[in-house]
């Protein structure tokens, strides 16, 4: 699909994407990148310029009930009916999705979210911690087997953070399939299966989270030093080594294609009587990998 | 998860944003029914009684009954707009619009919620108005089922209006502009307070392009079997407004106007 604004403005420039059913596919993308464009396409809410999407068989266009009846979406705006009692928004949302009204669904979706207590408060008395599990009760009220979180944990505490998590695993378990936006990397590297990289309109990569790490991720294990040295001997030359911090530091970056023999590499050290002091290990995580992608593609 | 097809017709869905606009009101109630009520009430004592009593109508009618389908209309006029109009309006304020734009519903059926809800609302009124008119003066009504569907049909068509303008309106000046501006003046230049015939013939003839004289003529015709213009045209005029409107209603939701981006 792509999306252009009458402005100009190209906001998805050729996006082609398959997602597998019943998995966690993160999205990650800075700001404006695309993301939530390309959400709101898929929910009906934008217009797309031309491209299709097929949701589990369904034009979302064509069949577009069939697609939407499916699908569930968690947006980034705390938008909700401030007047409203939590038990008549998520049965209206039900209603709105074409279910019949079944209190028994609601009051367990409740429960779930630890808002049945909260069932006859307006909206406008919760917090926004509460509200945000509103706002997921409403998307999951018609029992949808797509769902759409987009940057479902900004702004939310930590306690919240985890039971979200647990919610989302607890849904895949279901054969719900879900796609998350996300701020957050360690969101996408403790739940995603799959990685998507979008930037600037361009989806970059779109990859299996375990092979994008080991594809891109490098571990560092720094040596700091008794004695620092002025330059690397020339015994140390195989171990991909350098020199920091003054030479008070000896850092080896393995990346993740190369082996190299660390006990071979310690020998080395001692018997050449270079002293550890102390030492420290690295291991590149999403977020680092993410900003070298896009710091080197943009 | 549940894996059940799609109805044809989402009747759940058409239920659902018809009781939730239905709650609206009942949480609003003051607003919603007293004060238009008190504002009807009150046009009887100034226009009704203080004045009416020394006015006569073409018609032999007294004019405190005479004013009745007008003030009816009145208030339907601007009870239908308002209630469409921000009814689509503060979802569209709040945001809480993407849930009805990524639901599977038709735009047939967001219409007939949203414009449903608010004729109802309407009719509603109109009746009560009607009931509190009742206590000021004697009324008859010579054409009830005629003075039923002149009710139900100006109150979709000014709900349909309403609709759009809810749509249109980037804030709420813009969701009060036509309202005010616009209908209020015609509904008081339309013969809801006389007789278009009391009028000189040059204003006559002027108010004859004033699309709200056909609505409360015609209405009026049901009360009384009196009219400044013949009830065919009377009808046709409204069910034509209608017509323009769904025209237009189903141009916005193909084009997605200040909708969908």
């Amino acid at each position: 699909m792509t999306k252009s604004y009458a402005s100009g403005f190209q906001a998805l420039k050729l996006v082609n994407l398959d997602i597998n059913k019943g998995e966690i596919f993160a999205l990650l993308g800075p700001n404006g990148a695309g993301k939530t464009t390309l959400i709101n396409i898929i929910c009906g809410i934008v217009t797309m310029s031309s491209g299709s999407v097929i949701a589990d068989g369904h034009d979302i266009v064509r069949n577009y009930r069939a697609a939407r009846s499916m699908i569930g979406l968690v947006p980034q705006e705390l938008s909700t009916d401030a007047f409203e009692t939590v038990w008549a928004t998520v049965s209206f949302s039900r209603g709105l999705f074409g279910r019949a009204p079944n209190s028994n669904f609601i009051e367990g979706l409740l429960r779930d979210l630890s808002l049945l207590d909260k069932r006859n408060s307006r909206i406008m008395t919760l917090s926004g911690g509460m509200k945000r599990r509103v706002m997921i009760a409403k998307a999951l009220s018609h029992e949808p087997q797509i769902l759409f979180l987009d940057e479902p944990t900004a702004g939310v505490d930590v306690e919240l953070r985890r039971d979200m998590w647990n919610l989302v695993r607890g849904l895949r378990e279901k054969g719900v399939t879900i796609i998350l936006t996300t701020h957050y990397i360690e969101e996408a590297e403790e739940m995603a299966d799959r990685i998507g990289v979008i930037n600037k309109g361009t989806l970059m990569l779109v990859e299996d989270k375990k092979e994008l790490m080991k594809q891109l991720g490098k571990k560092q294990l720094t040596l700091h030093l008794q004695t620092p040295l002025t330059q690397i001997p020339g015994e140390l030359a195989p171990f991909n080594l350098e020199l920091k911090n003054g030479g008070a530091d000896l850092v080896h970056t393995v990346e993740s294609a190369s082996s190299v023999d660390i006990s071979a590499m310690l020998q080395r050290l001692s018997d050449l009587s270079i002293v550890i002091k102390d030492l420290q290990t690295h291991q590149s995580s999403l977020e680092d990998i993410f900003v070298k992608l896009v710091s080197e593609r943009t | 998860m549940s894996n059940a097809a799609p109805a044809r017709f989402n009747r759940h869905g058409v239920w659902a944003i018809y009781r939730f606009e239905m709650a609206r009101a009942l949480r609003t109630l003051v607003q919603s029914l007293v004060t238009p009520v008190i504002t009807t009430s009150l046009y009887f004592v100034v226009f009704g009684a203080a004045i009416g009593s020394r006015l006569t109508t073409a018609s032999g009618i007294s004019y405190g009954a005479f004013i009745v389908p007008g003030l009816i209309m009145l208030a339907l006029f601007t009870e239908s707009l308002s209630n469409a109009s921000f009814g689509i309006y503060f979802p569209k304020f709040t945001g809480t619009i993407y849930e009805l734009l990524s639901a599977p519903v038709s735009y047939v059926e967001i219409v007939i919620a949203y414009v449903g809800a608010a004729a109802s609302k309407s009719i509603g009124l109109g009746l009560i108005i009607l009931a509190t008119a009742a206590l000021f003066v004697p009324i008859k009504i010579l054409h009830p089922g005629w003075m039923i569907a002149f009710l139900v049909m100006t109150a979709s068509t000014f709900s349909l209006f309403g609709f759009i303008i809810g749509i249109w309106a980037k804030g709420f000046e813009q969701l009060q502009f036509i309202p005010m501006l616009i209908i209020t003046p015609l509904t008081f230049l339309g013969g809801a307070f006389y007789s278009i015939d009391m009028l000189p013939p040059a204003w006559r003839a002027f108010s004859l392009f004033n699309p709200i004289v056909y609505l409360i003529s015609g209405f009026r015709w049901s009360f009384y079997g009196t009219a400044d213009v013949s009830v065919a045209i009377s009808l046709s005029m409204t069910i034509g407004f209608f017509a323009i409107l769904l025209s237009l209603v189903a141009w916005i939701f193909k084009t997605g106007y200040r909708l969908k981006s």
